[in-house]
């Protein structure tokens, strides 16, 4: 029934055309300009490679997004997932303890209470400071900006706190695994973010959460009118955006083994929210795409890792990425595209013109 | 890129030149367009549409929902850009690329969705874009003073300094054609102004549209009160399914056969009664469903009593303001009651968020659809299923499948007119809409269904329709509370009226009381 150029305008249509081409274009510029960019070897048994290792480095910010893509879907921002990330980080490295002991000359692996319980204390204490942003926004009625402002500011404090004002290192080599390991083959981030995004997907796909997100996100009032308990769902999508923050937490505080509560996750917010962002959904709330965000998070990992590669001096790399991001900002925005590619709207706006004229 | 050059921009309006007082105005047309065709994905909105505006006239825009009377609007104003045809406005052609463009070349609009600022002023809403300066700086005693006077023009005193928001839809509807007519104009458009006015306002209106036509202006009406449309138009035009059926006389063309052009096929009008056939012939075992005793909330309605059976049709009348929603909405539990208890089936109950009011067999289907009831960028089956999913819970995902097998029936049965069950509910025509909110509740089977206009801009036939489903809802045993600000259509379908007045309840008619004289005497208190 389809003819190719239906499908073709259909994909074009699609709210993941733009994303996917914004990942395409950085990708086919590191096809050309980074050598050995696409190749993958496997050492041990491992694979490695640039891409993988974006996609490695890509976890925690594909986990933030993913949060705060429901966040946005319902008309609010969350800007303290930075400050979450480094009290879960500070949480978790406090309880397993920075001791590091030699019995005999071989390193002794030692906690102060058992992995399982950190890891989970980590999460817990960052559902319920996502719930702290739930509550304020939906219980109080604070903007999300100003409600999820005070944990930016106080987030930091708070992890100092936890941490007693030192950068606690981790030598208990089991939690490296979480940021670091492999499994079969693969980093075992990967398999925590697919998990993640699997099991959000399927909650709101397959159950009425989406859909009641996106009726909130539009109109909450009509949505209060029509039976929806709104500051119920809208109370939940911050404690989430806590919990996937927690989680990468976890993975940046094991990825450098120790908890930094002045540097963990600084400014990765506005990496998430410009991934939710360039993965074409509205920060006005409403219809919202994960796979969209998730694909945003993987350009601006990729935008990074491509700056490192190509030696862009480090003093202007966070202007090169600026000017990169604006350029796929402009890219994606309709009007603009109409403004630029306006040689052909020129000359038929002016065809146009005449045959009116007559 | 077109229109906008040429014209200047004018902080004072000037009022046109008009034929000197005394003397008829020159018929000449003002206003023309020709061709015009708009096409929207899987629809064609206007297909080769012409329309002519004579200068000094009414003329009546007809056509059921989703004909295409709006989209025409907003070819002419500039709101969308047509594929073909063309506009002209005194001979010349105009291709206006925005409403702002439309203003300045001589076109005021009030749109069918009321698109004012609801958390600025009402006399900021009203001076929006051209206010008055003083010095270095907006006027804005000048403002204040000039509302006030405008919005006593047409008989109405409230504060202009609150927020637009404050109020209700009827008086948004007021301010937002107080303000078309202070923009001094050569044409006036008006796409359903009357849509929640009562009797009183409306008659006001015509009095301000009647003056403005004898100083020449141009002014395209459209509603669905046949009546209006024969109270003040000189001529109609008639479209159908976006395309033209033709303009004829207002005085030469019977009401049947306006209904029938506009329908397509004969009416057969609307029944006297219908309530006497539905009801009436089953014995009165009616049970009482919901009993109110001393509800309230100060500053919203004092404390009322008020029992809603089974199978009883209750209207809520009263004047514009006199507390008919806030009365529905506390039922509901929008607001919170400050006094009173609510009963269902006798037992005691608290509602105190609207998914409580659902659980308990209710449901409101609300007066302002644009901000209360349809989620706009939703598709019209979501829209539809929303209420009987939240009724449900988030876990009990109704199946897509029977998601399309429910929304398919109430586009059917409701003759909701769109491209699909995907299109998006902010891309259907106003009347479409509220059909679209009336499926979402009837859908979720409510012992009690609230509702507050429900027939609020839809066509004669579709309304006629949707007061006989009311009756047949009501033959099954369903209780409805029914407000409306138009009196035909509360005494057609009601079996006992509850009568308002400034914010309470002041008595409840039955019987032979349901009756135009009776109850005009009680709303007045003589
Ligand atoms: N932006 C849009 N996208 C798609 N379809 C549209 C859009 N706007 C209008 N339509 C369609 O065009 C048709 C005409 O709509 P229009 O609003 O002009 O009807 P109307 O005559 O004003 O009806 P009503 O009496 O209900 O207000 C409808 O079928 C509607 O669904
Ligand atoms: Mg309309």
């Amino acid at each position: 029934m389809k003819n190719p150029a239906d499908i073709w305008k259909g994909f074009k249509d699609s709210r993941l055309f733009w994303p996917l081409a914004a990942l395409g274009i950085v990708l086919l510029f590191n096809l050309i300009f980074t050598k050995d960019f696409f190749v993958m070897e496997i050492k041990d048994g491992h694979l490695y490679g640039v891409i993988i290792d974006i996609i490695n480095r890509g976890a925690p910010l594909m986990l933030l997004s993913i949060g705060m893509t429901l966040v946005i879907a319902t008309k609010g921002i969350d800007i303290s997932v930075g400050s979450v990330i480094a009290i879960s980080g500070a949480v978790a490295a406090s309880l397993i303890g920075g001791k590091l002991e030699y019995v005999d000359g071989v390193q002794k692996l030692v906690t102060l209470v058992p992995m399982p319980i950190a890891i989970l204390a980590a999460l817990f204490v960052a559902t319920v400071l996502g719930a702290w942003n739930g509550l304020l926004v939906a219980r109080v009625g604070i903007q999300p900006i100003v409600a999820t402002l005070i944990l930016l500011v106080a987030g930091r404090g708070i992890a100092q706190l936890i941490t007693q004002g030192q950068i606690i290192t981790i030598y208990y080599n089991p939690f490296k695994f979480i940021g670091g390991g492999y499994l079969l083959g693969f980093p075992f981030t990967m398999f925590i973010v697919a998990v993640v995004f699997a099991a959000t997907i399927y909650l709101v796909r397959k159950t009425a959460l989406g859909l009641f997100i996106e009726s909130i996100g539009i109109n909450p009032v009509a949505s209060r009118f029509a039976g929806i308990n709104v500051s119920k769902y809208i109370f939940s999508v911050y404690a989430f955006s806590g919990l996937c923050a927690g989680i990468a937490g976890l993975i940046v505080c094991s990825n450098v083994s120790s908890a930094d509560g002045n540097n963990a996750g600084l400014f990765i917010e506005l990496d998430a929210i410009l991934a939710v962002a360039l993965g074409g959904n509205s920060l006005d709330g409403g219809k919202f795409s994960l796979v969209g965000s998730l694909l945003g998070a993987l350009v601006i990992q990729s935008i990074t890792t491509t700056i490192y590669a190509t030696g862009v001096p480090p003093e202007i790399t966070l202007v090169v990425k600026a000017l990169v991001v604006i350029l796929i900002c402009l890219l994606q925005s309709a009007n603009f595209r109409a403004v630029v590619f306006a040689k052909w709207g020129q000359n038929r706006g002016i065809a146009h013109e005449s045959t009116i004229a007559k | 890129m077109t229109g906008g050059s040429g014209f200047t921009f004018l902080e004072y309006p000037i009022h046109h030149d008009f034929s000197p007082e005394g003397k008829v105005p020159v018929m000449s047309s003002i206003l023309t367009a020709k061709g015009i065709c708009k096409y929207f994905p899987g629809v064609k909105a206007l297909q080769n549409v012409d329309f002519e505006l004579q200068a000094g006239e009414i003329h009546c825009l007809m056509g059921e929902n989703g004909a295409g009377k709006s989209t025409l609007i907003k070819v002419l104003t500039g709101v969308e850009v047509s594929d073909a045809g063309e506009v002209c406005l005194e001979r010349k052609k105009i291709a206006p690329s925005s409403p702002q463009q439309a203003q300045q070349l001589g076109i005021s609009t009030v749109y069918q969705e009321v698109n004012l600022c609801l958390n600025l002023s009402v006399a900021e809403n009203i001076f929006i874009g051209r206010e008055p300066r003083k010095y270095c700086g907006i006027d804005w005693k000048e403002i204040n003073r000039r509302s006030r006077v405008l919005l006593a023009n047409m008989n109405l005193d409230i504060d202009v300094t609150q927020p637009l928001g404050r109020y209700s839809v009827a008086i948004q509807q007021m301010v937002a054609i107080a303000r078309a007519l202070d923009i001094s104009a050569k044409v006036l458009i008006l796409d359903e102004p009357t849509s929640s006015l009562d009797a009183t306002e409306v008659n006001k209106l015509f009095e301000v549209m009647q003056k403005l036509k004898q100083q020449g202006l141009g002014i395209i009406f459209v509603t669905h009160f046949i009546e209006q449309v024969y109270a003040v138009s000189d001529r109609i035009t008639i479209l159908r399914n976006g395309e033209l059926v033709g303009v004829y006389d207002t005085a030469a063309l019977p009401r049947v056969q306006l209904i029938a052009k506009m329908m397509g096929k004969a009416f057969d009008g609307f029944e006297a009664s219908i309530k006497k056939t539905a009801a009436g012939s089953e014995a009165e075992e009616h049970a009482g469903f919901l009993a109110v005793r001393g509800l309230g909330c100060r500053g919203s309605i004092s404390p009322f009593d008020l029992e809603v059976n089974n199978g009883e049709v209750l209207g809520i009348v009263g004047l514009l303001g006199s507390g008919r929603t806030e009365l529905a909405r506390i039922i509901f539990g929008i607001d919170r009651a400050d006094s009173g208890e609510v009963l269902i089936k006798g037992q005691k109950v608290k509602l105190v968020c609207p998914a409580d009011a659902i659980r308990h067999g209710l449901a409101y289907c609300p007066e302002n659809r644009k901000t209360e009831g349809i989620i706009d960028t939703l598709s019209v089956r979501e829209n539809i299923i929303l209420a009987l999913q939240a009724k449900r819970g988030w876990g009990k995902y109704i199946p897509r499948k029977k998601q399309e097998e429910i929304a398919n029936k109430y586009v059917n049965l409701l003759r909701i007119k769109t491209a699909g069950l995907e299109q998006l509910v902010g891309n259907l025509s106003g009347g479409n809409q509220q059909k679209v909110i009336l499926a979402r509740w009837l859908i979720t089977m409510p012992s009690l269904l609230i509702l507050d206009e429900p027939t609020r801009g839809i066509d004669v036939g579709t309304k006629a329709e949707i007061q006989k489903l009311i009756r047949a809802l009501a033959a099954e045993g369903m209780a409805v509370i029914f407000i409306s600000s138009e009196l035909d259509e509360s005494i057609r379908c009601c079996d006992r009226m509850a009568v308002l007045r400034d914010r309470s309840k002041i008595a409840e008619l039955s019987g032979q009381e349901i009756e135009e004289q009776v109850i005009m005497q009680t709303i007045a208190g003589v």
